[in-house]
């Protein structure tokens, strides 16, 4: 019951912090739009978009969303380095708490976050012109919890092992950026070459992202019971992963 | 039980430094006991070892009659601690911190409100409760803190370095709510400090700490009686010279070296400062100045470990901080 508790309490403070930074709510939803409007647009009329109605754009659309949840979630996680630094992670670690309720309550809370960012997004399919039906709203919801928990699961088992912030440009160039280039959020998956293609398959986020697509826009490069399945047990992994490594790293993290 | 904490030869080892060394620490229940050493004796390591966020390299503790070690668990809900650096988040509210904080060490929640009043008003932040940290000042954040550690009525309260980088006036507020709290409530008070105002005004007992060990554990006001001793503190020219000869006169009972000013123990001073300028003078020694004094805690210091207590510990000052030397891992 108190370890119940505990995930609520972290939980809480994850959201309340969220919504008091309004700063970054706003700038959570100006890169998607620059994104969806600008280079959706662009690109759309410079190639020719056949099978999907709305076109490029429309197809970029979940891409973006997931582009969006990925970001929010991996920054989440690593936001726990500063928690350390400012001594509240210590605060935390010294209550009769299990360390792993400590990184579930920061991984829900985070996922929580990544989910109503995501779901602004959404929201734009009314102006993009993309039919959405409140089961394919209510299913990207879901899909963007799933995969923010494992991505805010990278974030935290990065942040067990990183000292500081300084290390910040080296996973957004090695981890983010690379998993969401190869995720298919900008690009159809099915003919690519085949460097490419296992690179795209090795990718966590693609299954996400492909989830997405299906969910708002009704059609899936991959069959929609593999996509969960791969990002249920993606999410899995990590949460167990990081908090193990958590748990294991206790002393040096405080 | 009368002692609340016992220690067992507990010892913390860093790689090949030792930063806390078979220490055997009793404080008694409902007390207000000081740890007091320079920045690097092994304070923070001794208090973190106890409050189960670091494990002892050997020995171990008990803490309100619970093993740090076996039910560390226990121990944790049966103790309140202030760190030494802050531990607050910017963007929540003192209302939130306690909430946030009543609900990790599972207070009851229908008790949960009258606590955080309760504890608001004993911290006296009741206005600022619902503004955001950033706005409080170093010395609300710190009665924030105090008054965080207190909510799930604790056995044992830990802080440490209570009023580092405080002003003279918050640091005289925080004593005295400390001593009222301790009066009031039935909480025993560890704290560690580098102020030897602090230890002797707020400790029932003090600790001496210094390279990890603990020297010496009494009252301030035996500590000082101990020392039966006025002290001569005299400034010469030839230092060195002076230093030598008069450590042989009978009366000195011991001398100490500091900042350039000789520090001469003595039994009764008042009749003796003549005789020193004399002596002095017979030896061709030119005196600058020469004061008496009734023995401070200061000296009661430097009697134990051969120096001020702004010197830091050994050569080794700061490094002891187990934080920093982890690091270099």
């Amino acid at each position: 019951m108190s370890e119940i508790e505990g995930i609520y309490t972290i939980w809480r403070r994850e959201n309340i912090r969220f919504l008091r930074y309004k700063s970054r709510i706003v700038t959570s939803v100006v890169t998607p739009l620059l994104w969806l409007v600008v280079f959706g647009t662009g690109f759309g009329s410079a190639v020719k978009f056949g099978g999907i109605p709305g076109g490029y754009q429309a197809f970029l659309f979940p891409g973006i969303i997931g582009m969006t949840v990925l970001f929010s979630s991996l920054f989440s996680g690593i936001s726990v380095i500063q928690d350390r630094q400012y001594g509240f992670l210590k605060e935390m670690f010294v209550a009769p708490i299990s360390r792993s309720s400590i990184v579930f309550g920061k991984a829900l809370g985070a996922s929580t976050t990544a989910m109503i960012q995501g779901t602004i997004i959404l929201f734009l399919a009314f102006i993009l012109n993309i039919h959405l039906t409140v089961i394919g709203f209510i299913a990207a919801m879901i899909i963007m919890i799933i995969m923010s928990l494992g991505l805010v699961g990278i974030g935290l088992f990065i942040s067990a092992f990183m000292e500081s912030m300084e290390g910040f440009n080296l996973i957004m160039n090695f981890v983010v950026m690379p998993m969401f280039f190869l995720s298919g959020a900008l690009f159809p998956i099915t003919s690519l070459p085949e460097w490419l293609e296992v690179a795209v398959y090795l990718d966590p986020v693609t299954y996400g992202v492909d989830a997405l697509r299906y969910a708002t826009l009704g059609t899936s490069a991959i069959p929609m019971h593999i996509n969960i399945v791969v990002i249920l047990i993606f999410a899995a992994v990590m949460i167990f992963a990081s908090a193990y490594a958590f748990t294991e790293r206790e002393q040096g993290l405080m | 039980m009368e002692y609340i904490i016992e220690t067992d030869n507990i010892t913390k080892k860093f790689d090949d430094f030792t930063a806390v060394n078979s220490v055997n620490l009793k404080v008694k229940r409902d007390s207000i006991h000081g740890v007091l050493g320079p920045n690097g004796a092994g304070k923070t390591t001794l208090i973190s070892m106890l409050c189960t966020i670091l494990r002892p390299t050997s020995g171990t503790a008990r803490v309100n009659g619970y093993d740090i070690l076996k039910n560390a668990n226990e121990v944790r809900k049966s103790i309140g601690i202030v760190f030494q650096a802050r531990a607050l988040d910017d963007i929540l509210t003192g209302r939130e911190h306690l909430e946030m904080h009543a609900a990790l060490y599972g207070v009851p929640k229908d008790v949960r409100k009258d606590r955080i009043d309760e504890i608001l008003e004993l911290t006296q932040l009741q206005e600022k409760a619902d503004d955001i940290i950033k706005t409080y000042s170093g010395g609300m954040k710190r009665r924030l803190e105090i008054g965080r550690g207190l909510i799930h009525y604790p056995k044992v309260l830990f802080l440490d370095e209570p009023t580092l980088g405080l002003d003279p006036q918050t640091r005289e507020s925080i004593w005295e709510y400390l001593q009222n709290l301790n009066k009031k409530e039935d909480v025993t008070v560890l704290l560690t400090t580098h102020y030897l105002d602090e230890a002797d005004k707020l400790c029932d007992k003090i600790s001496i700490i210094d390279n990890g060990e603990i020297i010496k554990s009494d009252t301030p006001r035996n500590l000082k009686k101990e020392l039966k001793a006025d002290i001569i503190t005299i400034k010469v020219d030839k230092e060195e010279k002076f230093a030598s000869l008069v450590s042989g006169l009978d009366f000195v009972r011991d001398l100490h070296m500091i900042n350039g000013a000789i520090k001469l123990m003595v039994e009764s001073g008042e009749n003796l400062v003549p005789t020193i300028v004399n002596f002095a003078n017979e030896n061709n020694i030119f005196v600058n100045s020469i004061e008496l004094e009734h023995p401070k805690l200061e000296d009661v210091f430097i009697q134990y470990t051969g120096k001020p207590i702004t010197q830091g510990s050994g050569n080794k000052s700061k490094k002891g901080r187990f934080n920093m030397l982890k690091r270099r891992h």
